[in-house]
């Protein structure tokens, strides 16, 4: 049956948690009530990616986009759009500081500026009908190199495509694919690392809820190409959503005879197990992924033999991030030489010489548009935050851009105009990361973020190795002391002291890297750090320990609106009387500050 | 055979042989806190750490993982590494100040005072009671449990366990004195892992001695 028209209603995590199944069953019960039911399919697609504007749909074919459902605008939306043909304006996205609204989704920046790549199907498939992914191409390239590759040439297709490694590390992803189809002993292992645990981040979730059978069809071509029978997906277990949609396509598939014995008649036998992770946020680490897998205590162990010669139940393993498999189908049909071409640095005879292809990134923070995006690696991060993130809201100053998760470095504004790619990103003490993307503004303190993430990581360390386990402490103590005004002159020099112990003496990436928000902020923001020692001020007004709130005897006209407000009973005044704060009751919430309508209330 | 060069010295080595193995035929003094020769090396304590040098570049590895390969060129001594030590056991002395063993390491490393406040925590999590356990008597009664700040070594739910044979390697491999033989019982801190027995307290203790080597001096920390 052919319908005129597609409402594509997205099944992302961030849109379900809106509402947005809801929003489904009100407009096929809209659709039907208008009869429109032979003219009008609703769809539940994966996710968009402009999670902050969700629940979303897009009206197919004309590529209509609204945000920001309710049911109660469901039957306006149908008797005006569908029936009139008249876009309802109030429900389309209007972009920062501007009165007009764009209909149409490719014309609004956060879409227009990216490229999809792995997000390729994004809002265009159900993601647990496989037929859906089959009619966008999907399987084809499994077809192809089962049909008229040797494993060898689609290592070297990988490999001249300058594919490298998305959870972080960056490795290229042919090389890693050469050393595993070498490495003797079988059998052999392909593994899905699927423990995306970066706070904030949420491109490998995104990617298995929207397009479970890219992941596979990747997997299933690695498998063939190394010479694996036996695949692993392992995902955390805050995942629920995506675990299930790739259970589903892997009962498909198996069902489709893509996955299984003798996949096309060709002798080729492959097939997927998934595993659950427990919680840890060290078991993306490779190695200790593999010993949860085995049933171990989830502690990384050293790599100077490589998980590709001895990895799973010490076996060949070649383990690749979600995003990373996702667009070994791509790179299979439309050839290396086009993947390559996106990017900067040239990967001819060098693998390691440039970044290719896209990278998403997870864009939170102080930015107007916030969600998932794909973009080509290269673009600067002022394109990024500026453009597709539409800048800083409220009028406020850009101050750092975080980049790589947790352990991911402060990049300041006078790089904003730095390339996104692996090298660059290190070049400035952060790190690609597996794509967690924070914007700072003005009244964001580095002191304080820095130890935010450095609590984070001293909960997520595994505590196996010394530096990593007790530096870190060290570093959250020393943080802690700094942002209560306790700063001591020396402070500065044992942090770096620390990090130097991190970055030469721990065992695995997430301690090697654990400094990097403390040393990028040290790098950058010294004098914030030394406003608070010396001076113990908190040049951003964050650390409460470093501020007091007072009112203003010029700008107070003696509302009471704070006096009501404040939780502390902190604040004294009659009406129309000029108001005053109890220092020793504040408890420094600053909700006095929030809800004052003339800026009487003054942080110092 | 291979030939390797440490510290400028050459040393033959046999492959799948580390570098701490090869040093110390050699005669060259790597401190390790969480290594014994009977046991297979965990590289959580990171004393051992060296710098090889590749391409001119120095790298630094844990000497106990580190496998040798023909022509490597280790330096055991180098600022770097000096350094590294000396921040770790920085950490570790104020982990566990009152340890003899880490006072004695602190001290050779020059380390005399750790700027941290200093905590009271007898364990280092060095894991060589579990692996004496894993792997020399096969029991499998202890195990880390918790991970960061929160680890410890510990029985399932912290309860006297039926696996522990009672044997008391864990207490005779543990360096720090963590793990105590208390009248019939093998204690940490409050968690009993097991009960010393007649059969085990006149026999298997020594006969785990005798597998640790601990008359060797390499198992004496010294």
């Amino acid at each position: 049956m052919a319908y005129r028209t597609h409402l594509m209603v997205c099944a992302g995590t961030g849109c379900v948690a809106n509402g947005s199944l809801g929003i489904k069953k009100a407009l096929e019960k809209e659709v039907k009530r208008r009869g429109l039911e032979e003219e009008v399919l609703v769809v539940t697609t994966g996710c968009n990616g402009f999670c902050g504007q969700g629940p979303i749909m897009v009206v197919q074919p004309d590529g209509i986009f609204y945000e920001r459902l309710k049911i109660e605008d469901v039957p306006n939306l149908v008797e005006e759009h569908l029936l009139k043909g008249r876009p309802v304006k109030k429900l389309m996205y209007v972009p920062p500081e501007e009165a007009k609204p764009i209909p149409k989704m490719m014309d609004i920046p956060f879409f227009g500026d990216q490229l999809l790549i792995a997000l390729r199907h994004r809002g265009l498939i159900d993601p647990e009908n496989i037929e859906e992914y089959i009619a966008q191409d999907g399987y084809s390239a499994l077809a192809k190199v089962l049909s008229s590759m040797t494993p060898d040439e689609v290592i070297e297709e990988i490999t001249a495509s300058g594919l490298r490694g998305r959870g972080g590390g960056g490795f290229p992803t042919g090389m890693k694919w050469k050393s595993c189809r070498k490495a003797k002993g079988t059998p052999k292992y392909v593994i899905c690392n699927a423990d995306e645990g970066d706070p904030g981040a949420f491109m490998d979730r995104s990617i298995i809820e929207g397009d479970p059978h890219s992941v596979l069809e990747g997997m299933t071509i690695g498998a063939y190409a190394v010479g694996a029978e036996q695949g692993y997906l392992y995902v955390r277990m805050e995942y629920p959503l995506a675990r299930k949609r790739f259970n589903i396509a892997v009962d498909q598939a198996r069902e489709y005879g893509l996955l299984g014995r003798d996949i096309f008649g060709t002798g080729f036998n492959f097939d997927v197990e998934v595993c659950r992770g427990a919680g840890a946020f060290v078991c993306g680490e490779s190695t200790a992924l593999m010993a949860s897998i085995e049933g171990k205590v989830g502690e990384p162990r050293a790599k100077y033999i490589h998980t590709v010669e001895h990895g799973l139940w010490n076996k060949p393993s070649c383990l690749n991030n979600v995003e990373t498999w996702t667009n070994i189908p791509v790179i299979i049909l439309q050839g290396a030489k086009w993947f390559a071409s996106i990017g900067p640095g040239d990967v001819s005879r060098n693998p390691w010489g440039g970044s290719k292809g896209t990278k998403i990134f997870s864009l939170a923070g102080k930015v107007y548009n916030t969600g998932l995006i794909e973009v080509p690696m290269g673009i600067t991060l002022r394109d990024v935050v500026f453009k597709v993130g539409g800048g800083v809201p409220n009028g406020k100053r850009f101050k750092a851009v975080q980049t790589g998760g947790p352990s991911g470095g402060f990049i300041p504004e006078s790089l904003l105009d730095l390339s996104v790619d692996f090298d660059r990103l290190v070049e400035a003490g952060s790190m690609m990361g597996s794509g967690g993307m924070v914007v700072l503004d003005e009244n964001n303190c580095m002191v304080n973020m820095a130890k935010y993430f450095v609590s984070f990581l001293v909960e997520e360390s595994c505590g196996k190795c010394v530096p990593c386990r007790e530096g870190l402490k060290r570093m959250e103590e020393i943080l802690e002391r700094i942002t209560k005004g306790e700063g001591k002159e020396k402070d500065i020099e044992v942090l770096e002291e620390i990090g130097i112990i991190l970055k030469d003496g721990a065992l695995c990436g997430l301690g090697t890297s654990a400094a990097n928000p403390v040393l990028s902020t040290i790098r950058y923001f010294r004098d914030e750090y030394e406003a608070h020692i010396r001076e113990k001020k908190c040049p951003a007004g964050v650390c409460k320990e470093l501020i007091k709130y007072e009112i203003s005897e010029e700008k107070c006209t003696g509302c009471t609106l704070c006096a009501r407000k404040c939780p502390a009973d902190a604040i004294s005044g009659e009406l129309k009387q000029v108001h005053g704060i109890d220092t020793s009751k504040c408890i420094k919430c600053g909700i006095c500050y929030e809800v004052c309508k003339f800026d009487a209330v003054v942080k110092k | 055979m291979i030939e390797i060069e440490i510290d400028g010295k050459k040393v033959g080595a046999t492959e799948e042989e580390t570098v701490l193995v090869a040093a110390r035929r050699l005669g060259i003094h790597i401190p390790a806190l969480c290594y014994h020769e009977v046991l297979s090396p965990y590289g959580s304590c990171r004393l051992c750490s060296v710098e090889v040098v590749r391409r001119g570049r120095g790298k630094v590895v844990t000497a106990c993982l580190y496998p040798v390969s023909p022509g490597l060129i280790v330096k055991t001594n180098t600022a770097r590494i000096k350094r590294l030590r000396k921040g770790i056991m920085e950490l570790l002395l104020a982990r566990s100040p009152s340890s003899e063993t880490i006072q004695k390491l602190a001290k050779e490393m020059g380390v005399g005072e750790t700027i941290f406040p200093k905590e009271n925590e007898t364990c280092i999590l060095c894991g060589l009671c579990i692996r004496v356990c894993d792997e020399i008597v096969e029991a499998h009664a202890i195990s880390l449990v918790g991970r960061g700040i929160e680890k410890k070594v510990a029985t399932p739910f912290i309860e006297i366990s039926d696996a522990c044979i009672g044997c008391g390697g864990c207490a005779y491999v543990c360096p720090t004195g963590a793990i105590t033989i208390e009248g019939e019982f093998i204690k940490f801190g409050d968690n009993t892992f097991g009960k010393l027995n007649e059969f085990r307290k006149k026999d298997t203790g020594e006969t785990i001695k005798e597998a640790l080597k601990m008359d060797s001096k390499d198992n004496k920390n010294e």
